[in-house]
């Protein structure tokens, strides 16, 4: 499902940030991905969505190789991905369901099953009650849902998501997992780069650490490790 | 493209120009302008090149018969002209109608010349058009060798000035189309960078759920026609009217202009319809450009 194999990354500027990772991914996992700050975690989560090309090495995500992938084959393979980022990315002037909406509306689907499908995630997230909101009436945690919900809506296979509860207080960020868990039941593939502690050692998963742009440890059910 | 995913373009391009209103309306009005310029520049050239081209083929070597050529040696030299290689074709003016035709052109002054009706000071001449103008001068340094040829005339100097001067015209005018247009489509190129910084938060959105590089591409190239062809409309009217304007002016004020004008249709259809395609092309032109160098898609 997401394999990477001898991935090297460096940027233009000189900066090593990923240095030899080989990692392999099922479908339907649940994996935290967690380190330092500056350790390549975001670079890491970006090269699958094809954010960031790696410098070398081979990246196969659904059968297909991203790092070789021409760029007009890019939109195809991010209709497979759902990503969710710490700051939402709603757009402020559009209500609840027009945000969900526009990820089919760019892709091109009809209004009648457009329709259908928003309001299906939108009840998932429990929001169907609030989709004639703004993003700034709503509270944190039900804007994280908005962005969930528009990340979903199109039936990704993998959900990455960097650091979806950063923004959010402990009992909200909570309810942010209950509903990657719902996700990941479902079949999807959840990737979480985390910097929360309790959440990690709680709701305990598959957690990958990435430290200098190496795997340092890969552990079934592990714990967080750091200090926060 | 489904009709309805191109409608979404056309009302988001449409959208953009509102979002930065006044850039929108500098630079429709910097495509105003310059296709102002760039029409009036064009009536002009079109004109002169016509002009010209009516010039070209109005050169006329006259060859005058001496006086005591005999109709048999008039018909010599009528073929010895026309085996000339570069000669189109000689035709037989004799003083009368010299003299006619001179009262002619002159219009209201050529009356004094009717008194000399009776003792034509002319001669009976060949009037020779060449195939290529540019041969005129040859041509008749040819013909003023044949026997029974009085002298030759053409209007040598006259016509090579106003060659020079159509050509410096249309190069000068060339030059500032051309520049102008660049201005223009500099700042159409500008106004797209704004509605594109305006909607980076959109479009890295657009990016990320999938949608294809054209998708996004689309709004911002129509926003840049759109501006090309709005600012095609005024110069348009102002062209039509003025052009209508000077025709009219010309027929009624001054019927003796030697220059005739291309008549105004279809020459203002034509004229309109090459700037809404001027129009269109810097404003595709200017989008592109900044498509290519802030839009990384």
């Amino acid at each position: 499902m997401i394999e990477m194999k001898d991935i090297w990354k460096t940027y233009n500027n000189g900066i090593k940030a990923i240095n030899g990772i080989d990692i392999k991914i099922d479908k339907g996992e649940f994996v935290y991905i967690v380190g330092p700050s500056g350790a390549g975690k975001s670079t890491f989560m970006r090269m699958m969505y094809r954010e960031e090309v790696p410098t070398s090495g081979t990246i196969i995500i659904n059968g297909k190789d991203v790092g070789k992938m021409k760029n007009k084959n890019v939109p195809k393979l991010r209709r497979e991905i759902g990503v969710v980022f710490q700051d939402f990315k709603l757009l402020p002037k559009l209500t609840v369901y027009e945000n969900v909406a526009f990820a089919l509306e760019v892709i091109e689907e009809s209004k009648a099953s457009t329709r259908k499908r928003v309001m299906e995630v939108l009840s998932l997230v429990n929001l169907k009650n609030k989709a004639r909101f703004l993003p700034d009436e709503l509270s944190g945690g039900e804007q994280q849902r908005v962005s969930i919900a528009r990340a979903i809506v199109n039936n990704p296979n993998i959900l990455l998501t960097d650091e979806p509860t950063g923004n959010l207080d402990p009992e909200t960020a909570w309810g942010i997992m209950d509903l990657l868990d719902q996700i990941n039941n479902r079949g999807t593939t959840v990737i979480m780069a985390t910097h929360n502690k309790d959440i990690v050692n709680t709701f305990r998963k598959r957690v990958i650490a990435i430290d200098g742009g190496l795997v340092t440890r890969d552990e079934a059910r592990g714990e967080y490790g750091y200090e926060n | 493209m489904k009709i309805k995913t191109f409608g979404r373009h056309g009302k988001e391009g449409f959208k953009n120009l509102g979002r930065n209103g006044w850039m929108t309306f500098a630079s429709i009005s910097a495509v105003t302008v310059t296709l102002l310029l760039v029409g009036v520049c064009l009536a002009l050239l079109l004109n002169l090149n016509a002009f010209g081209d009516q010039l070209e083929s109005d050169v006329e070597i006259s060859a005058f018969i001496d006086i005591t050529a005999k109709p048999e040696q008039q018909d010599e030299l009528k073929s010895k002209i026309e085996n000339i290689s570069e000669v189109e074709s000689a035709t037989y003016q004799s003083k009368e109608d010299g003299l006619d035709q001179l009262i002619d052109n002159l219009g209201d002054e050529g009356e004094v010349f009717e008194s000399l009706r009776d003792e034509n000071p002319l001669s009976d001449a060949f009037l020779v058009k060449t195939k290529d103008p540019q041969d005129v001068n040859k041509v008749a340094q040819e013909i003023e060798q044949l026997e029974n040829v009085q002298n030759v005339e053409f209007a040598e100097d006259t016509v090579n000035k106003l060659f020079k001067v159509l050509e410096i015209a249309r190069n000068v005018g060339l030059a500032l189309v051309i520049g102008l247009l660049f201005t223009a489509m500099f700042l159409i190129s500008n106004t797209i960078k704004l509605t594109i910084v305006a909607r980076s938060h959109e479009i890295e959105i657009m990016k990320l759920v999938g949608a294809t590089n054209w998708f996004i591409r689309w709004p911002f190239l129509i926003e840049g026609i759109l501006i090309g062809i709005l600012g095609a409309l005024i110069p348009i009217g102002i062209l039509i009217y003025g052009y209508y304007y000077l025709i009219d002016l010309i027929a009624n004020r001054f019927p003796t202009f030697i220059i005739d004008l291309l008549p105004v249709t279809p020459f203002v259809y034509q004229l309109s319809g090459l700037l809404v395609v001027l129009g269109v092309i810097i404003g595709t032109w200017g989008s592109l450009t900044s498509m290519r160098k802030f839009l990384k898609v």
